[in-house]
């Protein structure tokens, strides 16, 4: 499934949510519960994105030429935030990630739950998965 | 008025009319007023008449629309003066906030008179705002900013506080509340001690002027900075009190328009206080609208006032202290209406979001007290802060929302 793929499924699944916030975020709560465990060697601050008003931690690596990555807050709704920034962006190739537009947060209506507050945090996320992206695709070139 | 009945609040409450609103599908339950109060009905008609008849610049105007506004501005200066019972209106700056008003102060007078070994004294509760200008302009003249140091109960003691001054204390710079806290400290006496040895003291009284009958005159400060959208008021207006002689003394802080007497290009010859700190076009609309807000305190009256904020904040502690998990910050004898806390398990950040989910506007972060958050070794806090319009009912509803929180984290 392509990124643009995966962002308009997550477009269509908070349309049927609705405008309750209260059940909204149950449902971003329920996805950052679903993010597999990051392992701990990566919860420090090397693997921290600077930035954001929560603590967010984030590492990738390749498998077959696809970005792979991790991710955990200490906020139970930055983590299902990240978990949808995640599900776009992992097994896609490098190419892919840093061509990509992320427009989700706005058309899905959970722009509101970033805020303006977080927005900038929100931006250092994908700003780093890209850097991530950048730095694997050039270790593969190196590499080959 | 002088007892609090459920009936007097409802008459207040039907003065503010963003408070009947529903936010997310519930009725809004207001608790961020330590960092914007909201205005009653008065403040946004005295602003929409500004703008409807009396707009235009002031001071310089012939025309009759500029006399109405001059005179709307500087009638402001007088209820401010009398408001605050400072000795003459010349000692009342506008300003576009408190923040503004320590700036002023730190560049106009600090970094005039400031030099190498000179030390200026703040508390460890400070908003970043009486922080950063100290030490900019410690940074600018070699003085040394040096910290009175803040319990685990979130007070400073007044013997700590006069151990550290010297002779070297030039400027001692304290917050009245705190605005993460609530912590009401003992400016009174740390103006008397910081006098005694010689150093000058400027207040922060931003969260002070709206619970507190402020008197210049018997407080003896210096300097007095505060905020109007703290206290009913618009957003922008600020006033900076200082005594006349200090005022006289310290150089314009700002040049441009307004502070001027008469300018060639040989040199400038500077206006009389409070002018020659105005430079440039003031917010005028909203310093005038100001006055109003000024007067709805006066009829409240500072006697409700208090009461009605310390049973809120009474029944607060009540009923909040017994929700599981619930970790009070700071707990001062002396305590305005705001409650800093946090909830075992559950980030400061989701609680606001969830909160938020139920209408219930609160604070959370660090309050641009980061040194005061790193004290309690915590990166930020839940701050419910009341206000004179708000209700137990509301408190109660709180209550029962973060209870509602609390069993859905532990699920």
């Amino acid at each position: 499934m392509s990124i643009e793929s995966k962002q308009d499924e997550i477009i269509e699944e908070f349309e049927t949510l609705g405008d309750d916030k209260w059940f909204v975020l149950e449902y971003v709560d329920d996805l950052g519960k679903k993010l597999p465990e990051i392992p701990k060697e990566f919860m420090t601050e090397e693997y921290e994105v600077k930035g954001c008003q929560s603590k967010v931690w984030l590492n990738a690596e390749l498998k077959n030429g696809k970005v792979v990555y991790c991710a955990n807050s200490n906020t139970s709704t930055t983590k299902g935030l990240i978990s949808l920034l995640v599900r776009v962006f992992s097994n896609e190739s490098p190419n892919d990630i840093l061509k990509s537009e992320v427009y989700f947060p706005e058309k899905s209506g959970l722009q509101r739950f970033i805020g303006t507050q977080r927005s900038g945090g929100f931006a250092a996320m994908i700003k780093q998965m890209k850097l991530y992206a950048l730095a694997l695709s050039s270790k593969s070139q190196t590499d080959a | 008025m002088s007892v609090v009945t459920d009936i007097s609040v409802n008459e207040i409450r039907k003065q503010f009319p963003i408070l009947n609103q529903e936010v997310n599908g519930k009725p809004l339950i207001y608790f961020d007023n330590a960092a914007t109060s909201q205005t009653p009905q008065v403040v946004i008609d005295a602003l929409v008449n500004y703008y409807q008849k009396d707009n235009a610049n002031i001071h310089r105007g012939i025309h009759t629309l500029a006399e109405r506004a001059t005179t709307g501005f500087e009638a402001t200066r007088k209820a401010v003066q009398q408001f605050i019972n400072s000795n003459e209106v010349e000692e009342i700056v506008f300003t576009k906030g408190t923040s503004e008003g320590i700036n002023l102060v730190a560049q106009a007078y600090g970094r005039k008179f400031l030099k190498e070994g000179d030390e200026v004294l703040i508390t460890g509760m400070e908003h970043h705002s009486n922080i950063v200008p100290w030490q900019m302009v410690c940074d600018q003249t070699g003085a040394k900013l040096k910290v009175i140091p803040v319990d685990k109960n979130g007070e400073i003691s007044i013997d700590e506080f006069a151990s550290l001054l010297s002779e070297r204390t030039k400027i001692v710079s304290a917050v009245y509340i705190s605005n993460s806290l609530g912590t009401i400290n003992p400016v009174p006496q740390m103006i008397e001690l910081a006098h005694k040895a010689g150093a000058k003291v400027l207040v922060d009284g931003a969260q002070a002027a709206p619970h507190h009958q402020l008197d210049v005159q018997k407080l003896n400060c210096d300097w007095l900075a505060f905020s109007g959208h703290k206290m009913y008021g618009p957003t922008g207006v600020g006033v900076l009190y200082g005594k006349r002689q200090l005022l006289e003394k310290m150089d314009p802080y700002q040049g441009g328009g307004e502070m001027i007497k008469e300018v060639s290009f040989a040199g400038t010859s500077y206006n009389d206080i409070p002018y020659k700190f105005e430079a440039g076009t003031p917010n005028i609309a909203d310093v005038v609208a100001f006055k109003a807000a000024i007067q709805f305190m006066n009829e409240v009256g500072f006697e409700f006032l208090h009461h009605q904020e310390q049973t809120l904040l009474n029944k607060g502690r009540e009923i909040l202290f017994d929700i599981d998990g619930f970790l009070p910050i700071g707990n001062a004898k002396e305590k305005a209406s705001v409650i800093s806390f946090l909830i075992d398990g559950v980030h400061s950040f989701d609680l606001g979001m969830w909160l938020d989910a139920k209408g219930i506007a609160v604070r959370t972060g660090h309050h641009c007290t980061q040194p005061l958050m790193d004290h309690f070794n915590i990166d930020g806090t839940v701050r419910a802060s009341f206000a004179v319009y708000n209700t137990l009912e509301e408190v109660e509803r709180f209550a029962e929302a973060l209870t509602d929180i609390v069993k859905k984290f532990r699920k």
